[in-house]
């Protein structure tokens, strides 16, 4: 187990550094420290002003090798960027000035609070649909079904939330539409309605995925040889198609588990909940791109991650694969 | 009519015929692949089961409605007052009113002055007294120009690396994976916004982003296939008969997975134009002034909250971008059942 996941992580080092190459080529090669400068600081600014912001960040430096004399030639923007990336130091805020690990940080807990709840929820909603549609066999049912899930895929998330915050703010008046506050148990009725509608953007495309993965599984052979000697439906279901299915769902989803720490864009901002996807939606406005790439670097760190559970899980259901 | 003075389609310093030979192109384009299909045996067998498939049918329809609408707003024609397009002929008795109207409304929504129109709206005007329908079948434009650009982005770059990997193996299935591991890494819309950002907005930049981060998913695809289409003794026979590497992958590999590519195109192009509303209400998609679901649902938010309630504009441009999507979802999977029956989904 132990050599297995040492392969799987070393597997992943270069992975890293091509998205460490591939943001530094974004964000200083295909646009200039320069025009970053003049987009961050407005139009009016004056060179003056350019040369120094460049200089207080560092991004004056040359490009990728540092060929004036007397100055040593690793002293380049490549080096520096990539030496700040490997030891995590994530910079500060290109508008604001403040540290971008402290803004991360304080970002962290409110997306965990909107996603964890509407995560959990969500799956077992949908596991649970998605039984319940392979165990009726009803033809008429799955095709409703399946229409239906196409159709809540269909719809853009900003027109569920328009609706909800509408419905649940104009006409029935009952939750606050807006807003977020720490505050113990009260922060539940901010995040009722978010969590609500993250849920219903994202049932549709599960309970299809589910659905379609417990269906393989009840074609096997082995589901055969259970109805043969006569086990009730009820029970290959639970025993047999949930069990055996739920080693794919784990896989599935266990590589999105890394994704909740970043929240949800759109939702977030809708509600004004100060969470990660808020600070990354403010980013875009700005724009600050500090903490677009930082955000791109900790993003693909999390993904990784995500892929690191997941063949953890699959080497703890499946012996087959550690041994290889 | 409004004259769209932003409007990037019908700005001068286009000429005139480009956007009337893209339309022209992609007609070509389907033609080809009908032609192609036609002398397929496995393309003849998954069109007879498409006729069996009403709901397919429907959804194939309305997707190609709305190909007629946004192919009538592409094609652009000369006037005194610079160019049009053929949708802003035929909708060209539209007047423009002074602010917002409710649909079918006689007289202009101001509790103050209500004014009377200059006509009835069917799904009553913008703020800027635009006919919302109008607004919103030139908007299906936006959506087909991301689709199709991107997809003409990501579809080579995807089908080339995919296929090559699984016919060299080797070192170049090593590059192939590494590189779409690498951008896979990237949550797609951190790297979207990246891109968007350093590029600026625009439909050009956004089909970039988009086919940059979605050629992943049809190379893995393909590579897939390929490899298993790569066990089977045709290839082997042409190999044997010393054909050339590249009229096995033109010839052999290529028609053998091609039935995934179009159903990938039609799922993913449902999959572009809801990006595209998306990206656009982040603000970093359409520009201003180019009609867009995503840029009229984001103007809509607020006007949610004025009395007398304006709904029509978001109801409009919401409804149309769902119809499209669904629509594209359902035909979509109509395909995938009619290449493969045996698929659950």
């Amino acid at each position: 187990m132990f050599s297995y996941l040492l392969r799987r992580i070393l597997f992943f080092v270069p992975i890293v550094a091509g998205v460490m190459l591939l943001t530094f080529a974004l964000f200083f090669m295909v646009q200039s420290p320069e025009a970053m400068a003049r987009r961050v600081l407005g139009p009016k600014a004056t060179p003056k002003a350019v040369e120094l912001w460049l200089h207080n960040r560092g991004y004056d430096k040359p490009l990728l090798i540092n060929r004036i004399p007397e100055q040593p030639w690793y002293d380049s923007l490549f080096i520096s960027q990539m030496r700040r990336l490997a030891t995590f130091d994530l910079g500060s805020s290109d508008v604001t000035g403040r540290p971008l690990a402290e803004v991360f940080r304080q970002g962290a807990l409110p997306s965990l609070l909107l996603t964890v709840p509407a995560f959990l929820a969500g799956l077992v909603m949908s596991v649970g649909l998605a039984l319940y549609l392979v165990f009726i066999r009803n033809a008429v049912a799955d095709f409703i079904a399946s229409l239906l899930c196409v159709a809540l895929m269909s719809v853009p998330v900003m027109v569920y939330v328009i609706f909800g915050q509408y419905l649940v703010a104009q006409v029935f008046n009952y939750f606050p539409a807006f807003g977020f506050q720490l505050n113990g148990w009260s922060t539940a009725k901010f995040l009722l309605l978010p969590i609500a509608l993250m849920i219903v953007s994202g049932l549709g495309a599960d309970v299809r995925l589910f659905r379609a993965l417990f269906l393989e599984e009840l074609g096997q052979d082995y589901i055969r040889t259970a109805r043969a000697k006569g086990v009730s439906s009820a029970v290959v279901l639970l025993r047999h198609v949930f069990k055996n299915g739920l080693i794919n769902l784990i896989t599935l989803v266990v590589a999105s588990l890394p994704f909740l720490i970043m929240g949800s864009l759109l939702l977030e901002n809708f509600f004004g909940i100060p969470g990660l996807g808020n600070v990354l939606f403010t980013a875009i406005q700005l724009p600050d791109f500090a903490v677009v790439q930082a955000s791109v670097f900790l993003g693909s760190l999390l993904y990784l991650g995500g892929l690191l559970l997941t063949d953890i899980c699959y080497a703890w259901a499946d012996p087959r694969i550690r041994l290889h | 009519m409004t004259t769209s003075s932003q409007d990037w389609l019908t700005q001068s310093f286009l000429p005139i015929w480009l956007p009337n030979l893209a339309v022209l192109l992609g007609a070509l384009l389907v033609a080809l692949l009908v032609w192609q299909g036609n002398r397929s045996e496995r393309w003849a067998v998954a069109w007879r089961r498409l006729r069996g498939d009403r709901l397919g049918q429907v959804a194939g329809a309305v997707a190609a409605l709305f190909l007629v609408v946004g192919a009538l707003e592409t094609v652009v024609y000369p006037t005194d007052t610079g160019s049009r397009t053929v949708l802003q002929l035929l909708l060209s008795g539209i007047p423009q009113e002074k602010g917002y109207s409710a649909p079918l409304a006689t007289n202009a929504l101001s509790v103050s002055d209500p004014k009377p129109l200059l006509k009835r709206h069917l799904l009553g005007t913008d703020a800027l007294g635009r006919d919302t329908l109008v607004q919103t079948l030139r908007a299906t434009r936006s959506a087909l120009w991301i689709g199709g650009l991107t997809s003409l982005v990501y579809i080579p770059l995807g089908v080339l690396l995919g296929i090559l990997a699984a016919y060299y193996r080797g070192w170049v299935d090593d590059v192939v994976q590494y590189l779409y591991s690498t951008i896979a890494a990237v949550p797609e819309i951190l790297m979207l916004v990246a891109i968007l950002m350093v590029l600026g907005k625009g439909l050009g930049t956004m089909a970039i982003a988009l086919g940059i981060t979605g050629w992943v998913g049809m190379a893995r695809l393909i590579r897939g296939e390929a490899l298993r289409q790569m066990e089977r003794p045709y290839v082997a026979a042409a190999k044997a008969l010393g054909q050339s590497d590249w009229r096995i992958l033109t010839r052999h590999l290529l028609p053998n997975v091609m039935h995934l590519i179009v159903i990938k195109f039609v799922l993913g192009f449902s999959g572009l134009v809801l990006a595209e509303a998306v990206l656009s209400y982040l603000g970093v998609g359409a520009p201003v002034g180019t009609p867009s679901w995503g840029a009229i649902i984001d103007a809509s938010r607020s006007e949610l909250s004025r009395d007398p309630l304006v709904w029509w504009n978001l109801a409009a441009a919401s409804t149309a971008l769902f119809l499209l999507v669904l629509s594209l979802n359902i035909l979509g999977d109509a395909l995938r059942r009619a290449f493969d029956p045996k698929s659950n989904s």
